[in-house]
């Protein structure tokens, strides 16, 4: 099937400050898509270059067979848009911004009383702008986003400056949007985002792309390592442990032992040698590597540096 | 395409507009207490002889008070717009298959509609407490009114295009706006200023609104003042295709 999204080679310079530089990629039809990396690295340039609302200095790109920039009208007709700090009026009404958003697009709007029940905005139809909540604004924001029943969601910084909660429930709203069948684009410096929300995600740094896969790929081919801590007052077991194949370090502190190895074989093998060798374990944790490791393994530096 | 959304924007941006506290206070009220309290202070003491002659009570602080409802609209655009750019709501409302000109086109409705709103409160009050009667063509000056806004509006996009935050556009808007009533022929005729203020006042887009407002009011036919309607539109086609080159939006 032809890729919802399609860019190629593109480049974007503000001035002498090369804000994205040869990024290459695709969305799918009705994956969620994540582009992550720390403030600054291009993330935002490179959503609005594929929203038409930046034209790129060199490159190619295509969302839905449109040309982004020069078809800026057709496309927004059919795409939903939320902006990284974007803000309305002051004194619009909750109702009124979604009645003039359901008003610009060809398509007939979907429901908006329904769209603000489902967001948890129908007591706030008739707040103003200025008087919502971040998350209250955020909601409403996804509101208007959706309201042309668009193809392609775009999604930029979400949940940046919201409390734990409401981003577990803006979480569960864009896992919503793909149900419906809809494709995802977002940014976010979160990991904790994307592990939860994204199918695939390119890792972004200083205007680059450094890889692109599944996360749970990302993490197995860049971080293989896993750890095993275990507790037990066997007195062979530190034997045994090191005789299990991958472990690679045994390391051990009164009753507490460290089982370092790779792959994804490690925890199972270390449960087999427990099983076989009746060893009473009292405690037993596994650390496995995330996102975050496969970042500064990657760049050298943790995203929020 | 260019009209989708348009009556629906500008009807939210005129009822954004009342929400205002100052806003609708300022730009309606102002005008009018200026129009009512100088014309009550100038014309106390006149004999009614004496009042229907003198050519500022009659012509001038009508004319003045109009000039004032219709730079404060474009004080009032400016500040807005450059509020909206800061905001990043310009740009949001752009994301959308709104046009940039329907977005524009929104607020100069909006303005239009309130500068004729101040007239026409300001002409009723002016019935009841003007010290001479007001007995100018009220059809053709509320035209000729909304040409000259609708013309210096565009300076105001044009300011608008270069402020670089909000903080500064009512000041600038001001510090801008403010000189060229004086140099407009408003208080002394232009035939009668120095010749260097002359050209001065011959390149300042308001002495054509000026001469216009005046001559209408006096009950000149449009015929004569062709000229000065063609330098107003001169004005916003220049004013408007400048600042639809450096106009930035966010």
């Amino acid at each position: 099937m032809h890729p919802v999204i399609q860019v190629v080679g593109v480049r974007k310079t503000y001035g002498a400050t090369v804000a994205v530089d040869e990024v290459s990629f695709e969305v799918k039809d009705g994956e969620i898509f994540g582009l992550i990396g720390p403030n600054g690295a291009g993330k935002t340039t490179t959503m609005e270059c594929i929203e038409g609302l930046r034209k790129p200095d060199r490159g190619a790109i295509s969302v839905l067979g449109l040309d982004p920039f020069r078809d800026v009208y057709k496309l927004q007709d059919r795409i939903g848009v939320q902006l990284q700090q974007a803000q309305l009026q002051k004194r619009i009404k909750v109702w009124e911004a979604v009645d003039l958003w359901a008003s610009l697009y060809q398509k007939k709007a979907i429901d908006a009383e329904r769209l603000l029940e489902q967001l948890g905005l129908t007591e706030k139809r008739d707040t103003w702008f200025m008087n919502l909540s971040g998350g209250q604004k955020q909601r409403l924001f996804i509101a208007l986003a959706l309201i042309n029943d668009p193809e392609v969601v775009f999604l930029d910084e979400l949940t940046t400056g919201l409390d734990p909660q409401s981003r577990r429930a803006i979480w569960e709203l864009v896992r919503g949007i793909r149900e419906r069948g809809k494709t995802v684009f977002l940014t976010t410096h979160l990991m904790e985002e994307v592990e939860r929300l994204c199918d695939r995600v390119a890792i972004i740094e200083h205007g680059r792309i450094i890889d692109i896969d599944r996360p749970e790929n990302l993490v197995r081919r860049h971080c293989p390592e896993r750890t095993v801590i275990l507790a037990t007052d066997d007195s062979v077991a530190e034997e045994r442990f090191r005789a299990i194949p991958r472990v690679e370090a045994v390391t051990r502190s009164d009753s507490q032992f460290t089982i370092r190895g790779r792959g994804d074989d490690l925890v199972t093998e270390v449960i087999h040698c427990l099983s076989e060798n009746r060893i009473r374990v009292t405690d037993f944790r596994t650390i496995l590597p995330n996102l975050e490791d496969v970042f500064l393994k990657l760049t050298g530096h943790s995203i929020r540096d | 395409m260019m009209l989708r959304g348009l009556w629906k924007l500008t009807w939210i941006e005129l009822k954004i507009f009342l929400r205002e506290p100052l806003g609708a206070f300022g730009t309606i009220v102002i005008p009018v207490l200026v129009f009512l309290v100088v014309g009550r202070i100038l014309g106390r003491g006149l004999a009614p002889s004496a009042l229907a002659a003198n050519t500022f009570i009659g012509v001038g602080l009508p004319v003045l008070a109009s000039v004032l409802i219709a730079v404060s609209s474009v004080l009032s655009l400016v500040t807005i717009i450059s509020i909206y750019r800061e905001g990043g709501i310009l740009k949001r409302l752009r994301a959308t298959p709104l046009r940039p000109q329907t977005i524009l086109s929104a607020h100069v409705i909006v303005k239009l509609l309130l500068t004729a709103a101040t007239l026409a409160l300001m002409l009723l009050a002016g019935k009841r407490y003007y010290p001479v009667g007001v007995h100018a063509p009220l059809f053709e000056f509320t035209i000729a009114l909304l040409i000259s806004t609708w013309s210096i509006l565009s300076i105001g996009f044009l300011i608008a295009s270069i402020v670089p935050t909000a903080r500064f556009a009512q000041p600038i808007g001001a510090f801008i706006m403010y000189p060229m009533i004086a140099f407009s022929g408003l208080f002394t005729p232009v035939e009668s200023l120095p010749p260097a203020l002359q050209a001065m006042a011959r390149v300042v887009p308001l002495t054509y609104a000026v001469s216009l407002l005046e001559g209408i009011w006096k009950g000149d036919a449009w015929s004569s003042h062709l000229g000065d309607v063609a330098a107003l539109v001169l004005v916003f086609v220049i004013c408007t295709a400048v600042s639809a080159k450096v106009f930035r939006w966010e």
